[in-house]
């Protein structure tokens, strides 16, 4: 009776154990959140997208970034970065009228890269936040974005 | 003429690394700009979601705005791939049109 | 002080015995003077030749281009037979493919300038086609498959002695000051050539006819040079003549001689 009530308990905590480790092994971002992508000046957006969530600022997240985009139309963006476990990749424009510009789940076999061509609409920076498990880290780089002379 | 895919996929092996780049055709509509001459805003247009598939394996998942350019392009780079492996980028938008493409590794 | 002898010098060299290949030799030095870091070849760069920040995110969008989807359409149309089952390449040399470098060119026969668009239309027209709207996309994804196939061969525009006139014409264009502003091409493309105008680095003119048709940042497509002078007419409040017009023509004309020696480098991307 008492082996059988062990190897139940056992049984159960193995089973548990899976489950967790299944639900926490796949990052999915579910549906697409309207209200994530909407008109929010960048303090809302960032306090609504993370939540009560501490942004540590780190240098080991490197954009390449032109210092000044020729055209705001198309910004390209290289995001790579040396910190572990990174699972998904916010990046957003702190001027923009709708600031996130897109979110980015990145699976283990991936290596922490990601290339983009993404608009802005004025001179601002750049910000990318890394989610590792429960540890956010942010970075935010500042782009020249002028009006043109003679582009017409 | 048979729908041509808005997908274009290329890929890079290298031994410790496989870049893998994608470019697709759409417009990426923000519904802020007006049609030249009826001056009526043009309806937003843009892609919402995009899977990027390693052999079948959802490896990245990304949800986007309008404020991604139009003409979208990605880049990724996987640790570990080999040749032959496929590769399926898929895009869904906000008026429901998708695509999706498959390229093998070579 | 060096500018003001440079540009006497140039000056004079056209009001002197200039020809043609004086004309060239006498830009070109003074190109070279203005920017000695900078090499023949990188010319055909344009602005980017002049900025590394703005060429590296250049060189980032262009390993992968937003124009491929039309360049794709381009050959499809291009490759498309016409009703009557001739084709596109039956109106060329070489079928087609690698003579796009060979534009803008005096017929001597037609005593008239024959550019790559003109071409395209004489073709079609010949083949009982209506002729295509010289801005139309059609017609520029045409022209950049047809460009794409000579990339990287050099221009080598030809100036037999009919021609001379309308090169002659071509040249008066591009120093004749118009418009509201009372700019010359020369104005922004020689005085200021490297310059910034507000944010934009002015491109040289040497080099101004390698690189179309250009997919535009701003416009999201592909546009060709005809309508980039009708753009640059309208900033500077002058006379827009018409894409394809004969002004026009001369002036292509002339800005191709000018680039002699510049490898094709189009389709490619511009802000």
């Amino acid at each position: 009776m008492l082996t059988n009530r062990r190897q139940f308990i056992k049984k159960m905590l193995l089973t548990s154990l899976t489950m967790s480790s299944l639900a926490f092994s796949k990052i999915s971002l579910g549906k697409w959140i309207a209200y994530d992508f909407g008109y929010r000046p960048i303090d809302k957006s960032l306090s609504e997208l993370f939540p009560n969530k501490t942004l540590q600022k780190t240098s080991k997240i490197n954009l390449k970034l032109p210092r000044r985009a020729e055209n705001g139309n198309v910004v390209p963006i290289t995001i790579t970065s040396s910190i572990e476990n990174i699972d998904t990749v916010y990046v957003l424009s702190e001027k923009n009228p709708v600031p996130l510009i897109a979110k980015f789940t990145l699976d283990p076999s991936l290596e922490t890269y990601i290339g983009a061509r993404f608009k802005m609409k004025e001179t601002c920076d750049v910000i990318v936040v890394a989610k590792a498990g429960d540890n956010y880290y942010q970075i935010r780089k500042r782009v020249i974005v002028t009006l043109g002379g003679c582009g017409g | 003429m048979a729908n041509r895919s808005t997908i274009k996929i290329r890929s890079k092996h290298f031994p410790d690394y496989t870049l893998v780049r994608t470019l697709i055709a759409h417009t990426m509509e923000t519904g802020r700009n007006k049609n030249q001459d009826t001056k009526a805003l043009i309806p937003a247009h843009f892609i919402q979601t995009l899977t990027f598939k390693h052999n079948d394996k959802v490896v990245s998942e990304c949800h986007m705005g309008f404020g991604i350019s139009k003409n979208p392009f990605f880049s990724f780079k996987i640790k570990q791939a080999k040749l032959g492996d496929k590769i399926t980028i898929s895009w869904k938008d906000n008026l429901g049109f998708s695509d999706s493409k498959d390229h093998i590794i070579q | 002080m060096k500018f003001l002898i440079l540009s006497l010098l140039v000056l004079s060299s056209f009001t002197a015995h200039s020809t043609p290949a004086g004309d060239s030799q006498a830009l070109r030095d003074f190109y070279q003077q203005q920017f000695p870091t900078i090499e023949f070849s990188e010319y055909a760069d344009g602005v980017y030749a002049f900025d590394a920040d703005s060429k590296a995110a250049w060189l980032d969008i262009k390993q992968f281009p937003p124009y491929e989807f039309s360049l794709e359409t381009g050959k499809i149309l291009f490759n498309r037979p016409f009703s009557n089952k001739s084709q596109y390449a039956d109106c060329f040399a070489n079928k087609g493919i690698a003579i796009a470098q060979l534009y803008p060119y005096w017929d001597e026969t037609k005593q008239s300038i024959i550019t790559l668009a003109s071409a395209i239309n004489d073709c079609r027209l010949k083949n009982k086609l209506p002729a295509l709207a010289y801005e139309s996309d059609e017609i520029t994804y045409l022209m950049a498959y047809m460009a794409d196939t000579s990339r990287g061969l050099f221009i080598n525009t030809r100036l037999p002695k009919s021609a001379l006139p309308a090169y002659e014409r071509g040249k008066a264009y591009f120093y004749q000051r118009r418009g509201q502003l009372n700019f010359s091409c020369a104005s922004c493309h020689v005085d200021n050539a490297g310059k910034f105008i507000r944010s934009e680095i002015l491109s040289p003119a040497l080099g101004h006819t390698t690189h179309w048709p250009a997919y535009r940042l701003k416009t999201g497509k592909l546009g060709s040079l005809h309508t980039r002078f009708k753009v640059c007419n309208r900033l500077i409040r002058a006379k827009v003549h018409e894409a394809q017009s004969t002004e026009l023509r001369e002036l292509e004309f002339f800005l191709s001689y000018l680039s002699n020696g510049l490898p094709m480098n189009g389709p490619s991307i511009r802000k």
